[in-house]
């Protein structure tokens, strides 16, 4: 199947914004002018996901645990739905992140959210990186010591 | 049979609240919050959540404080709580070794390609008591590298893999769905799937004692720590109505990969064999040990004697859940009355009728039991 640009750019969308803080989503909706009216076609909604991995990382699936998800439907009043799915048990930022992704849609308030989306996503890189360099500062070299002189 | 009894509502609710005043300890104490334990008691969180088999940091330390670090009964909580949730479906399964790694080593392979990463451990610490945290305050400061680590680490085995030396991990044709144990009840044999979420979800201690028994001699293990990593791996769902994979946020895991000696058959020349271990949050002693067992649990699949009770898939799998054992073992204190008044009846009558024959001068007496 050829990738599909607006697919992708939701994917990316969505990625960003169930890594996101609440109140960062909340801030970003408030530089296009607050939640516009809409309709929740599915209220947010707390429920699990079953989480799959492979034995031996590549091998047979199997079921590793339950994680709790919440998601959320929106529509505006031109019919643009907006959808959310994230970890963890937050309605509110549910609601707010599927308006986001709604918005992200429309002509103006679209170019917005993307520049938006783009300081969260760098934000989020920057405290993975951090990690990382922090996890890269007990990285060690071992020597194996011969033992005796034959 | 378990006869129930009615009453005692008021003492109930008494206890109840004895309960909370006993919980909450001296009020001069100031209160811990959730995000307190789920900031600063990580690895109990992690505890709960694998044996609760729900991941949800926040409600795995709300568990904790409710159970006053009860780990059995604050996974109890999350198992019970989990039951009121609807299920949105199952993810794609996880790709470790995507894992931005905060922890990485091999006590097999001195040189990795990634390199070997400590992290956050404590295994190269003293053990001796810092009574600076009797106080609090200040923590030391770590200098970060200057640069990150890779952005992904192959696993160690799969480098292993590529010369032919170690048994393949490739999913059966046409890559089924896992079995649910949450589900379906287990039959036996049970397939590895059902043996990995079982001891997934198992209780850490018993994985552990059971892996312990392996390498004592109750097993055939000569295993080395191929592989233990840690850190963030993405996990994603294909929703319905969307149609395409949607990234949910990061988990963070703990994996094993255990290397064993060899097996072999006509048909596959010698290669090292393997035991798997995956966990959510850090929770490196719960993966080795299931990765022990794990590989004991092979035996049949490899032709093995299965002697020895880590090797035995009933014994492992009918023992490791320890809500349901904790729920058998304390059922013993709610009352049975009725079925403790039957026994004493029987030793009332048993003890009777012997009595009546010693007095008939009987020279024979039973066994009590029959």
């Amino acid at each position: 199947m050829e990738p599909d640009p607006l697919v992708e750019s939701r994917q990316r969308r969505l990625a960003i914004l169930a890594r996101a803080p609440r109140q960062e989503i909340e801030t970003l909706l408030e530089t296009v002018g607050g939640a516009p009216p809409h309709e929740a076609l599915k209220a947010p909604e707390t429920g699990t996901v079953i989480v799959e991995g492979r034995a031996g990382g590549t091998g047979r699936r199997f079921n590793l645990g339950e994680a709790t998800v919440t998601r959320c439907v929106v529509r505006l009043e031109d019919g643009t739905l907006g959808y959310s799915y994230a970890l963890g048990r937050d309605k509110t930022k549910a609601r707010l992140a599927a308006l986001i992704d709604a918005l992200a849609q429309d002509a103006q308030r679209g170019p917005v959210i993307a520049a938006g989306l783009a300081r969260l996503a760098l934000d989020q890189q920057a405290l993975r990186a951090l990690a990382s360099r922090k996890a890269a500062a007990t990285r060690v070299e071992f020597f194996t010591m011969v033992r005796g002189e034959g | 049979m378990y006869v129930a009894v009615k009453g005692g509502e008021a003492a109930i609710l008494a206890t109840h609240e004895l309960l909370a005043e006993t919980r909450r300890g001296d009020p001069a104490v100031p209160e811990i919050a959730p995000a307190q334990i789920r900031e600063q008691m990580g690895l109990a969180v992690a505890r709960v959540m694998n044996e609760g088999s729900l991941y949800d940091p926040d409600l795995a330390a709300l568990a904790l404080k409710q159970a006053q670090g009860d780990t059995i009964e604050a996974a109890f909580l999350l198992r019970a709580y989990r039951t009121t949730l609807p299920r949105f479906g199952a993810s794609l399964p996880l790709d470790t070794g995507a894992m931005a790694i905060r922890r990485r080593i091999s006590a097999a392979y001195k040189d990795l390609p990634g390199g070997q990463v400590l992290g956050p451990t404590y295994d190269y610490t003293h053990r001796l008591f810092d009574f600076a945290l009797e106080e609090g305050g200040e923590t030391p400061a770590l200098t970060p590298a200057p640069a990150p680590l890779a952005e992904t680490m192959p696993r160690v085995p799969d480098i292993l893999g590529q010369e032919g030396l170690m048994e393949a991990e490739a999913p059966p044709e046409g890559d089924p769905a896992p079995f649910d144990l949450t589900r379906a009840s287990v039959s036996f044999p049970a397939g590895r799937d059902v043996r990995l979420q079982a001891m997934a979800r198992g209780d850490e201690g018993f994985m552990l004692g059971l892996g312990y028994s392996t390498q004592r001699g109750y097993g055939n293990a000569h295993p080395f720590a191929g592989e233990i990593r840690l850190g963030e791996v993405a996990v994603s769902f294909v929703p319905e109505e969307l149609g395409f994979a949607v990234d949910l946020g990061d988990l963070t895991l703990s994996e094993c990969q255990m290397i064993n000696q060899f097996a072999g058959s006509k048909d596959i020349p010698p290669q090292f064999t393997r035991g798997y271990g995956l966990a959510f949050g850090h929770a490196e002693r719960k993966v080795m040990s299931m990765a022990l067992v794990d590989r004991a649990l092979k035996a049949r699949d490899l032709g093995e004697a299965a002697d020895y009770p880590a090797q035995q898939e009933e014994f492992v799998l009918y023992h490791a859940d320890n809500v349901e054992a904790a729920g058998f073992v304390e059922h013993l204190k709610l009352p049975h009355y009725v079925d403790f008044q039957g026994e004493l009846e029987l030793i009332r009558r048993i003890r009777a009728e012997r009595e009546a024959r010693l007095a008939k001068g009987q020279d024979h007496l039973p066994e009590a039991a029959e």
